[in-house]
């Protein structure tokens, strides 16, 4: 409104300059196309001989001749109406034109004469080149300026970005470490900090990987991580998409010995979750605690989870939801998660304390769901190039409990990488290198009746994956078996191979996807191999997801006489049968009179 | 195309390409002559489809056109205000388009279906009445069902805003707020994700 003023009074103070006066009216007249018909000199009056407040009072509409406010915007009132006389009617057309320019548009509170008004004067004081092409920019500009020229004393609170958020967190990872972990760094050979970066450009050559920033992001992350954990190994598994956010996984294998109890340990925010009393033995079963009668049902022993450093649990694993945040480490997987994971498929929230809602019921929440996945996960599509590892013992012991002797292995000092070209074509070249789990949800199977003394019936509405009444020993596929035996899924392979580039094959690397779980890729390339995983966590199948039907009803206890219900005894019968009992001891009355009224007061209480 | 370096033009899709392609199940080849069998066609639908002399069998290109329209037609998203609907009816760019704001980013609300709209009469005329026929004039994907098929994140500390489709696994829209960019790519095997009721 300042702006226009000025331009009402500038026109005043100006008088002189018809030539600019001159400029601002054709301008007025080429801007409003409704006012095309009218005669210049009309403008001329329009624009030059009203007051500042005047212009403003418009806005209540042209005045009719008869209405009382009119006489009082004639232009006999301003100092220029002796320049151009006008009729009446072209008053009332500039009258009606203006009032329209005047008038406030519903839904900005503007109107059109104040925003040509503040157009026109920002134009000529900035004087752009070709203010004509871009009008439209210029009109767009002051009518945003609009809102930004109040001067309110209320100043508006500097908004944090969530970037700038974003960045302090990361901010922390840029931070040098303290001088203790630089002398850790220097006794040790080899830092167990993986090369994220090679790994990020290898997989990049497949096209698959993050972006740089959050693959460096990523290795600082790791660098923190490892300077605050005992870690012998660490690499980066992967990412696992989820619906608020997203995990950031590391694999972590831990020095021998320094392993400490995982609930004990705990460096960030933790939430309490149900499944973290995994630590105590679960080797009991637990039996109800039923009134009679006494329920048939036994639920099956619950499987021991493995040790720490073997099978399943081999390694450790952390989860950050972005780089920057804390690492939070998973607790280790039992057998019953796994076994009840492969028969779900939920997705991810990002939120380690989210109860997975499913059938069957999964124990835990999402970390252990996560956790589970992650097993299962590592399990199938981790590989390695053959001969890379090899085993460290004497085959000897194989006839222990399904392949117990081979679940260690060592790096291959001889390694003899093949060429790229192998790698891709046939896929025995590759191994996989970590223990497959097997149905009872563990690497190496436990008879879980050894340990219970009591014969057991299983009920057959268990939906447990082991067998109950054969125990037969399972067996899974040995460790270092080649891809090659990996069953597909109907027709299709269970991985796909192929080099980076067929343009240069000198420098292409061999990758592989697997089909059965999509996002897991691997590449080789020498003698440097990975696996990475990148994908929301589950499993391929051609066919949908049918959640597992709940258990049959249970057949309710064998009824028998003790529990069968009776009618109870109307009261004819009841009569009938006092009066039947009666006649018995009207019989014995005759032996015994004393025990008559005893009897009749014995019927009484019947 | 196969190797980015020679591309061959699809023919648009119809409908019978569609409807045949939602029957096959599994996964894509990767020749686009591979022909596909009805497997787990039941005995009428096969008796139909000989009485038409046609055989049963589609060619993976088919497949992969109806697959591609399906996924457009479906997940197939534009932030609001980048097209506009002229009083006359014809749709086009909206140039003065500047981005949404990063609270309006966020919001499912603020991304239309780039397809015909459907669920738009359905709403109650109060809500009408809030809308602007020029820039709301398609479906929003706060009402697709299942409630919450869409996953909105910001990445990349907050200035990049990515949508996620969990009905077709491997949509990602993307959208730097305040600013024009966007724009939806799909990476994956092609197969919509039925099992999406049991996953949320």
């Amino acid at each position: 409104m300042n702006i226009s003023q000025s331009y009402a009074l500038g026109q005043d103070s100006h008088q002189a300059q018809e030539e600019r006066q001159s400029l601002y009216q054709s301008y007025a007249l080429g801007l409003d196309p409704y006012q095309a018909e009218e005669p210049k000199s009309a403008y001329q009056t329009d624009a030059v001989g009203q007051d500042p407040h005047q212009v403003y009072e418009r806005g209540h509409g042209p005045y009719q001749p008869h209405e009382p406010g009119y006489g009082l915007y004639q232009p006999g009132y301003s100092p220029y109406d002796d320049q151009i006389p006008d009729p009446k009617s072209r008053m009332l057309a500039i009258q009606n034109a203006k009032a329209y320019l005047l008038k406030s548009s519903t839904t900005s509170g503007l109107n059109l004469y104040d925003h040509l008004a503040n157009m026109l004067t920002k134009i000529l004081d900035e004087q752009p080149t070709n203010a004509v092409d871009i009008i439209e920019n210029i009109s767009k500009d002051v009518k945003w300026a609009q809102f930004q020229k109040k001067m309110d004393t209320l100043r508006d609170e500097h908004e944090i970005l969530p970037t700038f958020e974003a960045a302090e967190k990361r901010k922390a990872l840029f931070l040098k470490a303290n001088g203790g972990d630089e002398e850790l760094e220097e006794e040790i050979g080899e830092t167990p900090l993986p090369n994220v970066m090679e790994t990020a450009f290898y997989f990049e050559q497949a096209g698959i990987g993050l972006s740089k920033d959050e693959s460096y992001l990523i290795f600082l992350a790791l660098k923190k991580l490892i300077s605050v954990q005992p870690i012998q190994t660490c690499r980066f598994w992967g990412k696992i998409l989820g619906l608020e956010m997203n995990y950031i996984i590391a694999e972590v294998q831990y020095h021998e010995g320094e392993e400490e109890e995982e609930t004990e340990e705990e460096e960030v925010i933790e939430e309490g979750g149900k499944g973290m009393g995994e630590v105590e033995d679960e080797d009991e079963e637990k039996e109800k605690q039923d009134e009679p009668p006494k329920s048939t049902y036994k639920p099956p022993p619950v499987i021991p989870k493995e040790q720490n450093g073997t099978g399943a649990n081999k390694y450790v694993y952390f989860v950050c939801n972005e780089p920057g945040k804390p690492w939070v480490k998973l607790p280790p997987v039992t057998p019953a998660q796994i076994v009840c994971a492969r028969k779900i498929k939920k997705f991810f929230t990002g939120r380690l304390d989210a109860p997975v809602v499913s059938f069957p019921p999964f124990p835990g929440n999402e970390a252990n769901y996560l956790r589970a996945q992650i097993a299962r996960i590592s399990a199938g599509p981790q590989i390695s190039p053959i001969g890379f590892y090899q085993f460290a013992e004497e085959e000897g012991d194989e006839e222990e409990e399904g392949g117990g002797g081979r679940d260690t292995y060592e790096e291959n000092p001889d390694f003899q990488p093949l060429s790229v070209a192998e790698m891709v074509d046939s896929l025995s070249a590759w191994v996989h290198h970590v223990q497959s789990i097997l149905k009872q949800g563990r690497c190496i199977w436990l008879n879980p009746f050894k340990k219970s003394e009591e014969e057991e019936e299983e009920g057959e509405e268990e939906e447990k994956a082991e067998d109950p009444d054969e125990l037969q020993q399972e067996i899974g596929p040995p460790l270092l078996t080649p891809l090659s035996e990996d069953e597909g899924i109907q027709n299709i392979p269970a991985w796909t191979a192929q080099p980076s580039t067929n343009l240069i094959p000198q420098y292409a690397i061999a990758i592989l996807q697997s089909n059965r779980w999509p996002g897991a890729y691997a590449f080789a390339s020498g003698k440097k191999f990975d696996n990475i995983y990148f994908g929301w966590g589950h499993k391929y199948s051609p066919e949908t997801h049918t959640p597992a039907l709940p258990p049959p009803v249970q057949t309710e206890y064998p009824s028998g006489p003790e529990i069968t219900e009776t009618r109870d005894p109307t009261l004819e019968e009841e009569l009938a049968f006092k009066a039947a009992r009666e006649e018995a001891l009207v019989a014995a009355e005759e032996e015994e009179e004393e025990d008559d009224v005893e009897d009749d007061e014995e019927e009484e209480d019947d | 195309s196969l190797n980015c370096v020679e591309w061959s033009l699809l023919p648009p899709a119809t409908e019978e390409m569609v409807a045949q392609a939602e029957q096959l199940k599994g996964r894509f080849q990767g020749d686009p002559s591979f022909e596909y069998e009805y497997t787990e066609i039941n005995a009428e639908d096969a008796e139909r489809l000989f009485e038409d002399g046609k055989e049963p069998v589609i060619k993976e290109e088919a497949r992969l056109i109806a697959t591609i329209e399906q996924i457009d037609r479906a997940v197939g998203i534009i932030p609001r205000g980048a097209f506009v609907k002229t009083p006359l009816g014809s749709v086009h760019e909206n140039r003065n388009f500047e981005g949404l704001s990063l609270t309006e980013a966020k919001k499912l609300s603020s991304y239309f279906h780039f397809s015909e709209p459907v669920n738009l009469k359905n709403k109650t005329l109060l809500e009408k009445a809030d809308l602007d026929p020029s820039t709301d004039f398609l479906d929003s994907l706060e009402h697709d069902i299942p409630q919450g098929s869409w996953t909105a994140q910001l990445e990349k500390g907050g200035t990049v805003v990515v949508l996620r489709s969990l009905l077709w696994l491997g949509l990602t829209f993307y959208h730097v707020p305040m600013s024009k960019q966007y724009g939806y790519v799909y990476f994956g095997t092609g197969e919509k994700n039925l099992d999406l009721p049991f996953m949320l």
